[in-house]
């Protein structure tokens, strides 16, 4: 729905936080965390693009509604307790 | 104070006075000694404003954008070729509703080389938003750059401005000029600040990516912002002339023009040698008269349509060429007149490119064509005027 | 909990539209966390001017100037002209560009902003060709590589030129400091912006941006790739003081071919191309090494 012309600024300003675009929707493959085996290295928060993970007690929680499914996480973790499965079924 | 200087120093009094904060330029003739000597201004501190030596015209106006944007007001020069080869950073200054103060001398371009006097350059850049002042005198320069920051800055306005001076014409040829007073200048022209800056710490970003459904509305708004020029620049002259007690004629400047048969419309230091020939023709007992474009951009359209509707006859002198049916200033002329209840007849002469002298003789005889063809009731409409190799002969 | 080996606060939000695995998000996300909320970044035509969202999202917390394409070097002079005439201090002016926007169509206003000594960090994010417009070859994209507008097809006809070496067009402009960043490496990464931000003039960083889509990589392996670069010696991490090299991370030594085989990009490069290739690398390295010990 386009915004009349007297409610708009001069010239376009972005001021709205991009939390907005919920990229999570993009995802194909959904990254699974086994708590019970995390070391708490924190290398999958250091390493996420789009810094979906946040530490709780130094355990990764990954923001769904954003995360992309690129799978770097996975990857990168030495303790392999963070699996990618499939959208839409195992 | 009353001081006799070129046409580029009256700009670099007019950008000094008028308190330009970045000052980002790149030297080319015939702008060269706007600069330096707003360079000297800096460098003895009587300007306190950075001055960035850039390494193109290009990195001068995005150079100016970026430090308008943070909140400081921006003034920068230049002629022809680096003119032109500002062009997208010009659209960009004005869709981001910067006012943004330049002065262009207009100069020919390229090929073939030339440094003299000739309005392709300015003409060509009436697409990109920026409100254009052709000027007739020295002291016009200096006027109207402290005015358009006035105009400009306005929040209605928010639209950046060329003041355009004849190369060498204006540019190099000392005239007496009035330098008001720095007080003074400061009671007429307050500080620049903008209601949306970058701030430290404020998470926006400037010119954003924005989808076809809400384009349109950002490009009616800076319309609007034109348009609003128009009265803006009468209030502004107005406060001006009240202020200083000068004037320069609005967006179109009538001479002789109320009881006139004929009415020949030209830009630029032309103008000023055509009010002179229509005295001496006046004196002959013809009855034409002179209306000088000062504003191209926002176009005259009203003042235009209100000779339209007075005279039979009118001509468009334009002094460049850009390869449209006519001529650019005839073909807006002529547009405006034709909507008007009474069509006058309207003729095209293309003269004085690439620095070629319209002398007063060649202006009679264009005068004295514009009462023929008005008589005889019919126009061809370009004439291009002095080429050799034609046959009519104007000299 | 122990703590993080880099700052802990975020200076961007999530959904940017980067793409899944996008190097550039994470250049980004460290080059902010070391200089901090008192930063303005002009961002010209590239990845990042489209990665903050339509208007009006904002995926940073701090200012965005977006800029024309060519237009970095300029816009970052100005708007430090403008703080500096109005006072304010204590501002990193921070110019972020592509490779394209940077070594062809921005080389112009770069050098010009660094031969003035403009007081503001250049971060060339590096993913080695026009990503944004759909992986056209730049200046940057590596000997061999597969673009859009080097298609290799039934002629081979892969990129024949170099890579531009930015960072000794940079050292010949004598600026105070240039270092070579890689995202697989943030603790060196933020380290160098730090020690960056202390420096006043002409900063540049010169940061690996691996791209997936333009790479021809899995998204997962974006810090692999970008470890296998400085591993293999084909980006490898430096820091250049008033142009006098010091290397960060020497890099394990492994061949070129551990790097280039996980590259859709380079499948085509037949065993003579690899090995002419490991030869200019090891040469390039050679090279470093003798400006390191040499003290040039």
């Amino acid at each position: 729905m386009s915004k009349s012309y007297e409610e708009l600024p001069l010239t376009p300003i972005s001021d709205t936080p991009s939390t907005v675009n919920l990229t999570g929707l993009w995802r194909v493959m959904r990254p699974v965390v086994d708590k019970s085996k995390c070391k708490k290295c924190m290398m999958c928060w250091k390493y996420c693009p789009d810094a979906v993970i946040v530490l709780v007690d130094g355990v990764p929680v990954i923001d769904l509604k954003y995360c992309k499914g690129c799978g770097i996480c996975a990857e990168e973790c030495p303790s392999k307790c963070i699996v990618m499965v499939r959208e839409g079924g195992e | 104070m009353r001081m006799v200087m070129t046409g580029n120093y009256a700009s670099a009094y007019g950008a000094k006075l008028a308190r330009a904060e970045v000052i980002a330029a790149y030297p080319i003739t015939p702008q060269t000694s706007i600069v330096e000597k707003l360079a000297e201004f800096v460098s003895t501190g009587e300007l306190k404003a950075k001055f960035i030596p850039v390494e193109s015209e290009h990195s001068a106006m995005a150079a100016c954008i970026a430090a308008q944007t943070a909140g400081a007001r921006t003034y920068t020069a230049t002629s022809s070729h680096g003119l032109t080869l500002m062009h997208e950073v010009l659209i960009w200054a004005s869709g981001a509703r910067l006012p943004i103060v330049m002065t262009n001398v207009s100069r020919a371009m390229a090929p073939p080389w030339s440094v003299w006097v000739d309005h392709m350059d300015s003409v060509a850049q009436r697409d990109t938003g920026w409100l254009q002042f052709y000027c007739q005198s020295n002291q016009e320069v200096l006027d109207t750059i402290i005015m358009a920051y006035k105009i400009c800055e306005s929040g209605g306005v928010m639209l950046p401005a060329m003041i355009i001076e004849d190369a060498f014409i204006l540019s190099h040829t000392s005239e007496p000029v009035d330098v008001p007073e720095q007080e003074v200048v400061d009671s007429f022209l307050p500080a620049y600040s903008p209601e949306l800056k970058i701030e430290v710490g404020k998470a926006m970003g400037f010119g954003s990516l924005v989808k076809p459904d809400q384009y349109m509305e950002f490009r009616y708004k800076a319309m609007l912002g034109m348009k609003e020029a128009h009265d803006r620049i009468l209030r502004v002259e107005q406060e001006f002339k009240h202020i200083f007690a000068r004037e320069h004629g609005g967006l179109l400047e009538r001479y002789r023009c109320e009881d006139a048969e004929a009415v020949l419309v030209a830009a630029g230091s032309v103008a000023a040698t055509a009010k002179d020939v229509v005295d001496a023709l006046r004196d002959k007992g013809m009855k034409v008269g002179l209306a000088r474009m000062r504003t191209f951009r926002p176009f005259p359209q009203e003042e235009i349509r209100a000779i339209a509707s007075k005279v039979d006859g009118m001509a468009v002198l334009d002094r460049s060429y850009t390869f449209g049916a006519a001529g650019a200033m005839f073909t807006e002329v002529k547009a405006s007149a034709y909507s008007g209840q009474k069509r006058p007849i309207v003729k095209n002469y293309i003269a004085g490119l690439g620095g070629r002298d319209i002398t007063p003789k060649i202006l009679e005889r264009i005068f004295e064509d514009i009462l023929v063809f008005t008589k005889r009731g019919e126009e061809s409409d370009v004439e291009w005027v002095d080429v050799a190799g034609l046959p009519r002969k104007w000299r | 909990m122990a703590k993080t080996t880099i700052p802990e606060e975020e200076f961007a939000f999530p959904g940017s539209t980067g793409c899944p695995g996008c190097g550039a998000n994470l250049v980004m996300r460290y080059l902010l966390k070391g200089l901090g909320e008192r930063t303005i970044v002009s961002i010209p035509a590239c990845c990042w001017a489209v990665m903050p969202g339509y208007w009006p999202s904002n995926c940073l917390k701090v200012p965005i100037l977006y800029t024309a394409f060519e237009a970095t070097g300029a816009a970052i002079s100005g708007l430090r002209a403008a703080l500096d005439v109005k006072g304010i201090e204590d501002v990193t002016v921070v110019g972020f560009a592509g490779d394209g926007g940077t070594v062809d169509i921005g080389l112009q206003a770069m050098s010009g902003a660094a031969e003035r000594r403009t007081d503001a960090i250049y971060v060339m994010y590096d993913n080695e060709a026009y990503m944004n417009t759909g992986i056209q070859r730049s200046g940057s994209t590596p000997w061999g590589a597969w673009t859009t507008t080097t298609p290799v097809g039934n002629t081979h006809d892969y990129k024949h030129e170099s890579k531009k070496d930015i960072m000794t067009i940079m050292q010949a402009h004598r600026i105070p400091y240039a270092a070579t960043v890689s995202p697989a490496f943030p603790e060196d990464f933020i380290k160098k912006v730090e020690k960056a931000k202390k420096i006043k003039g002409f900063r540049f960083l010169h940061a690996l941006s691996p791209c997936p889509p333009g790479w021809r990589t899995n998204p997962k392996l974006t810090i692999e790739v970008a470890r296998l670069a400085v591993d293999t010696r084909i980006f490898p991490l430096y820091e250049m003081e008033q142009g006098r090299v010091h290397i960060t991370r020497k890099g394990k030594g492994l061949p070129i071919i551990d790097y280039l085989k996980v590259q859709g990009r380079f499948q085509h490069l037949t065993e003579p191309e690899i090995s002419s290739m490991q030869k200019a690398v090891d040469d390039s390295w050679i090279m470093l090494l003798l400006k390191e010990s040499s003290g040039t």
